[in-house]
């Protein structure tokens, strides 16, 4: 065990814990960060994903020793602002949500993928949601879904 | 539960990797799978960790003159993405990393964490073979620099010691006008490839001046037969073209896979014989 401290959603944590617990499991348990999904464990569908420095990454991944001292974004630190409140209508006005399981992590690659371009081509949207799967919506609303994030957010990114 | 080290530079890591001989985990996309254990329990390391991906001393990519040489150097954890987004990146290499499973992936994997992981099928291995890449190994108080083809013995074995880490990758820049990396998969993010080609050539006055062709995933290690491309230099592109099924009778004979779960041998090694054909035809019509 030891005292391990990050950036959350802006604010400073500290967590006691196993240096190689994963971070998926310190945000969802020690956290109660439940917007992390688990899906499969092991990098392959990006229901985990978080912003870590910015950058998008699986946390299922990532020991939380390798996260110290990073800043971490999970889906609640997008969810209040104008950026998150966007993807979110978007994702609702394209019919992008069924069942749901896939939209935190889907979110955090839209949000990823809209900072560093803003006006994103069908095949750039595509490539950058191409970690993420969706077992429901066949993926076309949800790129749908991104196109209007990117048109109604064009002075937010 | 094992101990974790979290070194404080670069320093600090080659001390305690002398002292504890910890496993060094930089991304972790390897090895969080290879232990992974029951959903919300601990990974099931062996043997204790040191974390390496924060120290920021080797999370560079720099290009170094000597001479006529110009050589890319890129740091011991530097990521994925950051090779894929270099302006220097051979686009061979490039193109491999970018085979890579996803953004997201790309974005904590370290590009010396695919080679030491050593997997005959590991993506930047195949581009980095033809691109005659060296690696830079250091331990507390010295370094060597070892040829890749050196480096990797066999499936995830390779010389690194106990002590030492991967400090760096060395990819002297060469001119290459024929370029082509193409990786055989079952899905295109996130699949380990069934097979992947690398090809790089250049023309001089009209005949080949340099060329170097491998194979990733058809046999233990990346496949590169230096022998067989000496036979190649010197040629205009209509001696090559004449050539060309006399050369892919030469690599059937150094092309032999096995089957695993992923696919067939007798599949790898078709495919594997036809991405060489169609690279050779393009390289023909070019001078
Ligand atoms: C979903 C998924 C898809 C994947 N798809 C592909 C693919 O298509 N192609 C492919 O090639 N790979 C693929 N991989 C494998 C993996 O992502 C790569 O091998 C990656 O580059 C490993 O880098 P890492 O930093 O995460 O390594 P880690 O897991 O941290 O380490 C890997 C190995 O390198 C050693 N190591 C790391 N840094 C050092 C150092 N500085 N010195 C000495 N040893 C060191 C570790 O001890 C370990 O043995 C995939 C993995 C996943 C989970
Ligand atoms: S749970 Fe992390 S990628 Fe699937
Ligand atoms: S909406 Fe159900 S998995 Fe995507």
């Amino acid at each position: 065990m030891k005292e391990i401290k990050f950036i959350l959603n802006g604010k400073e944590v500290s967590v006691k814990a196993d240096p190689l617990k994963r971070l998926l499991d310190v945000l969802r348990e020690d956290e109660k960060m439940t917007g992390v999904k688990e899906g499969c464990g092991e990098g392959e569908c990006g229901a985990c994903a978080v912003l870590k420095d910015g950058v998008l990454v699986n946390s299922c991944m990532i020991p939380l020793g390798a996260a110290e001292g990073s800043e971490i974004v999970t889906p609640e630190g997008i969810r209040e602002t104008d950026k998150g409140k966007c993807i979110i209508d978007a994702f609702g006005d394209a019919g992008a949500v069924q069942c749901g399981f896939c939209t935190p992590g889907m979110m955090m690659a839209t949000e990823a993928l809209l900072t560093i371009n803003n006006k994103p081509d069908e095949s750039e949207i595509r490539e950058a949601l191409s970690g993420n799967l969706c077992r429901c919506t066949g993926y076309d609303l949800i790129v749908k879904g991104v196109q209007i994030a990117s048109e109604r957010g064009k002075d937010l990114w | 539960m094992v101990d974790s080290y979290r070194p404080k530079d670069l320093k600090d890591a080659l001390s305690i990797r002398a002292e504890y001989n910890p496993q060094p985990l930089a991304g972790g996309t390897d090895l969080m799978v290879r232990y992974q254990s029951w959903s919300g329990t601990l990974p099931l390391f062996t043997k204790s960790v040191m974390f390496v991906g924060h120290l920021k001393e080797m999370k560079y990519i720099k290009k170094e003159a000597k001479d006529k040489t110009v050589t890319l150097v890129i740091g011991g954890t530097a990521t994925l993405t950051d090779v894929a987004n270099h302006p220097d990146t051979p686009v061979v290499l490039k193109e491999a990393v970018l085979s890579i499973a996803a953004p997201a992936l790309r974005n904590n994997a370290t590009l010396t964490g695919n080679i030491c992981n050593a997997s005959p099928a590991g993506d930047s291995i195949c581009a980095l073979y033809a691109l005659d890449a060296v690696i830079v190994i250091e331990k507390s108080g010295s370094r060597r620099e070892v040829p890749i083809t050196e480096f990797i013995t066999g499936p995830g074995r390779t010389i690194l010691g106990p002590d030492e880490l991967v400090t760096a990758i060395k990819i002297p820049l060469k001119a290459s006008s024929v370029n082509d990396f193409t990786k055989v998969g079952t899905r295109r993010a996130n699949a380990l490839s069934k097979l992947s080609f690398t090809g790089v050539a250049d023309y001089k006055n009209g005949r080949i001046d340099s060329i170097a062709l491998t194979f990733g995933a058809v046999g233990p290690t990346v496949v590169r037969s230096v022998e067989l491309e000496k036979k190649l230099i010197g040629l205009s592109g209509p001696e090559l073209k004449a050539m060309i099924p006399k050369v892919i009778d030469d690599y059937s004979t150094v092309i032999v896979p096995i089957d695993d779960q992923r696919s067939t041998a007798v599949y790898r090694k078709k495919v594997a014989l036809n991405l060489l054909e169609k690279y050779l035809k393009e390289l023909s019509s070019h001078e």
